[in-house]
Order: C-alpha cells, then structure tokens, then sequence
C-alpha cells in the first residue's frame, strides 16, 4: 500500500468522523427545536412537577451545556441517556435488544440478496437476450420500481393471510421469513442487474477472449477469469445495500411486528421519546457512514486500475 | 498556357453559370435537423419510453380532471349526513355497491352514480381517494424535484464556474451533505419539522398544503440537491473551457451572465433528464413517509397513506392495498423508464 492510498483511507476517515459528528449536532439540535418540551404531553404534571423532571434529565440547563454533556457522554460512553417513555431503561439497552433481532434480520438479507443476485446475474448474462434473460430482466425492473412497504404488504396478504402458509409476525424462525424476503427482494434485483451488466463488459474484454484462444474450459474462463472482475461493481453496492436495509427495515419490522431497531425508532418518533430518536439515529448514520466507508476503501485496494483522486 | 507573374490568371472556366443539376444540389430537400428533433425522433422510436410516457401522461391527465367532474370529494364521509345518526351502511362498501339510502333512491327509480372501488373504513368513495392521492403524489414529485433541480443548479454553477478555493469549500459541504444518510435524516426532519411547522402556518395559505407536505419540501431542499449539485458542477466544469466562454469573457461579459447564457443551455440536457429521474425517487420518498404516517395531512390522501391505511382490513378488502400499490408501481416503472428513454435519446454520452 503506498502513501498515496494511506493519504485517501485517512482523509476518509476523517470525513466520516466530521460527519458522524454533524449527525450527533444536527439530532440534538433538531430535537431541541420542538416546541413543548418532552413532558408537556403528560398527564397530571403540575409545573412544579414539571420543572423537577426536567431538572432530573438536566433539561433546565442552558442548551450549549446540555450539548456539551451529550457529546461527551456519547463519544466516551457511547451513553445517550435514560429513555424518556419506557421508565428505568436505558437508550443504549434498548438499541442493543433491537440491534440484536435486526442484525439477524438485515445479515440474512444482505447476504441471500448476495448470493441469488450473482447467480441471477451471471445466469442473465451468460444467456444474454435468450428468454430466461429476458424473464430475469422484466422480474428485477418489476422489484426495483417497487417500494418495499408495498412489496411487504402484498407478500403479507399473499402467504399470511390469503393462503395462511406462513406467519404473519415473529422474531424467529418461520416468522423472518416474509420480513427477510421483503427486504432482500430489492437488493437481490439491483445486484442480479449490476453482476448481469458488469459481466458483460468484463465477457467482451480482450484477456476473455485470450483464455477463450488458448482453450481454456467455459466453466474456467467464467469461475476463474470472469466472475472475479465482475464482482467489482457489486462490492462498491455494499454500502448502498446497507443504508437500504437499515430504512428499509423501518418499514417491514412495522408492517411484520418485528420487534427491532427499526420499530422502536419508528415508535420513538410516534412517543416522542427525544433520546431514543436521538439514539437509534446516531447509530444507524453511524453504521452507514462506517459501512460506506469500508466499501470505498476496499474497492479502492481491491481493484489496482482505479486510481485515487 | 504560360503564367505571367503580374496577371490575375482568371480562370474563365470558373464563371460559367451553373446547369440545372448542379443548382438541384443547393436545394434543401428538407428543413435541416436540430438536435431537439433528432431526440424527439429517437425518443419516439424507443417503443418502451414511448409507452411509458403514454402511462405517464394518461395517468397524469386523470389525475387532474376526474376530480373535476366526480359526484363524490375524497374527504366527504358518505354516511354523515347534519342532523342525522352516522350511517354506518357507508363504511367499507365493497365495489358497485351502495348504502342504505343510495339503495332507497335506485328503488325509487332514481340514478346514482356507483362507488367503482368501494368505500373506506370512513364511509369515503375510494376510487376518488386513490385519484386524488395520485395527484398528491405526482404534484408532490414534480415540485420536490424542480425545488432539487433550482438549488442544485444554482450551487453546482457557482461551484463549477468559480473553481479554486470556493469550489473545493463549497464541493466538501456537498461531501459532507452527500455522506449523511438520507432516509434517517428525512424521517428525523418531517417528523420534527411536522411539530414546529403547524403552529407556524396557522391561517397562512400555506395552512392548505398541510405542514407534512412543506415539510417534505424542506427536507428536499435541504437534503437532496447534492447530487443534482455535483453532476451539474461536472458539467460545467468541462464547459468552461470552452473557446465561446473566454470570448465572452474577453468581452466582458460577467460570471452570472456568462453561466446563464451559455454554460446552463448547453448542459441542459443532462439537467432535464436527472429531474426526470428525481420525480420518481421523490415519489417513493413521500409514499415511504406517508406509509411511515409522516407523510400527507390527514384527510388528504396519498398513495403511501393509502397502502398504509390499508394494512388495518387486509384480509377483508385486499383490493385497498393492490390499488394504491399498483398505480404506484405503475407511475415509478414509467417514470424510471422515460427517464432512462430520454437519456438515450437525447445524452448518447451517458449511456453508460
């Protein structure tokens, strides 16, 4: 690895920390813009009441000191506080109860989206403008122009309750099953178009034709020649796929009753639970950014033809 | 013949007048093309961005005037007539069917016009609701994406134009924007904007439109004008070297003049075409909010506040949650496949 590539990961690295930071400033900031502080919904609450409460979440202080003791206990602690809403846990908890049943579900996803989108892809691109081309071609434009709450609810009243074969919610086992679909569908359908096009550049290169000249075996030249450089482009989706997966699993673990990060950043908001939203938020951009960030650089070291800018 | 160095040495043969058949190649046999019409023409070629411009436009036109001659409105629950008990016969007809009065009224021989789709949980007609919700959402497509497209191309511009030490300053301001997730940031911003936003419009114009859908606008205008930033930057960056920019700039012309005469012309085709494509995107973004219940004001709908009202009676009415996702299936394929259509046609650089 020469300077010029340590020079790039670090100005990346440092781009992505300035904007984890500008995430952390930009939520707490938005957050405390609201009118009618957090507890101005609850009921009973006398003034007094009131100012004791916020006096107890630090809420009287002046708001830099507040954002000052935020970031610090974030960027130390990784702490953001007791949840406003669901008494006695912490924001930090519960992310971490959610994270658990999310991962497991964006994980599969990513990785079956993975898997069926190469073969897909290779598949169409083998058999380029032959009918199973065509069929693979129609179906993923059909997927992508899709959005997922849409695809999650007609897959919902298909197998859950029209022909009853699966569950319609659940945390496990058969349960993922239709959030895992739902979420992998439009990632599967971008990747098949990706591999399919990339492959089809890579099939019309000169060393192609090479190995082609020299008598190497059809299974060889597409495993070992083809395959590989035409994976390039799908390594570069890692970090899209991810954001994709993140939002949309806001979505299918409502529709589904998931009950995971999504579904309590989306509850969050309903609540008005400030530090949750504040929470789930800075470690969702948080995992992007990061994830983004690996992607960029590992395209970069993978593939030796691109140069930095 | 000999060349005597001080003559003219005309020629003759050069001035004869020209015979009829030469003067046929002069003629123009037709209007020369200009490079709209040439992307006209391979646009209509082009059968799938042909079509799906049709959809687009059939689509679009219903949009705006089935409501217009409509015996029903998207908000009027049918069964809440002043000074009567709610009728609840109203609520969640199935299609062609009709409510209890209705049923007197054909009984006695009188006409009324049928609920082609049914009615809501609320006793509304849905077939106005889903049209009206396809206006929402187109209308709210095209103004998102011409908010995107004004911001982008002023920033890009000035970005481009000026390059040195404001381009690299004002490009890490669009890395930085660029590097923020965008959905988690919309849901952060509509559902804090939605709050703040309310008690602002009170009694303003603006009070019709709903603080959802402004803050919709908003999130657009802040969030998503980088890439519309970024490609119209690159743009005018090659175009400023151009002869015709330093001609007119040893002539005096200034900076604003210079972007807005001739660099925007002359990439406004790859302008057009990714506001073609940003309608659709906006579209999705708005139906996943709306979905998400930070979309549209309640009563208006929404194609995405559609499906998501939806979910509640799924195994009774399916059709409530096929409708809306169909029509927008239908208006995002379209518009994705007339954006990539108009690419073709009119950017034969782009088509990667």
């Amino acid at each position: 690895m020469d300077s010029k590539t340590l020079f790039y990961i670090l100005k990346r690295l440092l781009l992505a920390v300035f904007t984890i930071w500008v995430v952390i400033t930009v939520t707490f900031f938005v957050m405390h813009a609201v009118p009618g502080g957090p507890f101005v919904g609850e009921k009973a609450t006398t003034p007094a009441v009131q100012a004791a409460m916020e006096a107890k979440y630090g809420l009287d202080k002046p708001l830099m000191v507040q954002y000052g003791t935020y970031l610090k206990d974030v960027v130390t602690k990784l702490d953001f506080g007791p949840s406003l809403k669901q008494r006695g846990r912490m924001v930090m908890d519960i992310i971490g109860d959610g994270m658990r049943t999310s991962a497991k579900l964006g994980v599969i996803a990513a990785c079956s989206s993975v898997v069926v989108g190469v073969v897909l892809g290779a598949v169409a691109a083998l058999r380029r403008n032959k009918i199973i081309d065509r069929v693979i071609m129609v179906l993923t434009t059909a997927f992508v122009s899709m959005p997922s709450f849409i695809m999650g609810s007609l897959l919902l009243a298909l197998f859950a309750i029209k022909l009853g074969i699966l569950p319609a919610n659940g945390s496990t086992g058969k349960g993922l099953i239709l959030p895992i679909i739902t979420l992998a569908l439009y990632p599967t359908a971008y990747i098949t178009r990706l591999t399919r096009s990339s492959m089809l550049d890579v099939l019309g290169q000169d060393y192609i034709r090479t190995a082609r000249a020299k008598g190497v075996s059809g299974p060889r030249i597409i495993f070992g020649h083809a395959l590989k450089n035409s994976l390039i482009p799908v390594l570069t989706y890692f970090g899209p796929m991810l954001a994709y997966i993140v939002t949309g699993s806001l979505v299918v673990e409502q529709i589904f009753a998931v009950p995971g990060i999504g579904r309590a950043f989306v509850q969050s908001i309903i609540n008005r639970d400030y530090p949750l939203v504040m929470g789930t938020t800075i470690i969702l951009a948080a995992l992007i950014i990061i994830m983004n960030l690996i992607t960029d650089i590992l395209y970069k070291v993978v593939d030796p033809r691109i140069t930095l800018e | 013949m000999n060349k005597k160095p001080f003559s003219v040495q005309v020629d003759l043969d050069q001035f004869i007048p020209a015979t009829e058949e030469e003067k046929a190649y002069l003629v123009q046999m037709r209007p020369s093309s200009t490079f709209f019409k040439d992307g006209v023409k391979r646009l209509v070629k082009n059968k799938v961005a042909f079509i799906s411009f049709l959809v687009i436009v059939v689509i679009t036109l219903s949009a705006i005037i089935i409501p217009m001659f409509w015996p029903y409105s998207y908000e009027t629950q049918l069964g809440v007539v002043p000074g009567r008990p709610v009728d609840s016969s109203y609520n969640n007809l199935t299609p062609f069917s009709y409510g209890r009065t209705e049923e007197e009224m054909i009984a006695n021989g009188e006409k009324v016009f049928p609920h082609v789709f049914g009615t809501d949980a609320a006793g509304r007609d849905y077939f106005i609701r889903v049209v009206y919700g396809t206006r929402v959402s187109l209308a709210v497509g095209f103004f998102a994406s011409v908010i995107v497209l004004v911001i982008g191309m002023i920033y890009g511009s000035i970005s481009g134009y000026c390059g040195g030490k404001v381009d690299i300053i004002m490009m890490r301001i669009v890395d930085i924007i660029y590097s923020l997730p965008d959905m988690l940031m919309v849901i952060l911003l509509a559902s804090v904007l939605r709050m703040t936003l309310t008690p602002v419009i009170e009694g303003t114009v603006l009070e019709g439109i709903g603080s959802n859908i402004i803050s919709l606008f908003i999130v657009f205008a802040v969030l998503y004008w980088v890439s519309m930033a970024r490609l119209i930057r690159g743009q005018i960056l090659s175009l400023r070297e151009q002869e015709y920019v330093l001609s007119a700039q040893a002539t005096g012309a200034r900076g604003g003049w210079i972007i807005r005469k001739h660099l925007i012309p002359n990439c406004i085709s790859v302008i057009i075409i990714s506001a073609a494509l940003q309608i659709p995107s906006a579209i999705f973004t708005e139906s996943y909010l709306s979905f998400l219940g930070l979309g549209v004001n309640a009563p208006m709908p929404s194609l995405g506040s559609l499906a998501a009202d939806a979910l509640n009676g799924l195994s009774s009415y399916p059709y409530r949650l096929v409708i809306p996702a169909a029509v927008i299936s239908l208006i995002v394929l379209g518009l994705n496949l007339f954006g990539d259509g108009l690419r073709d046609a009119f950017d034969p650089k782009l088509n990667g």
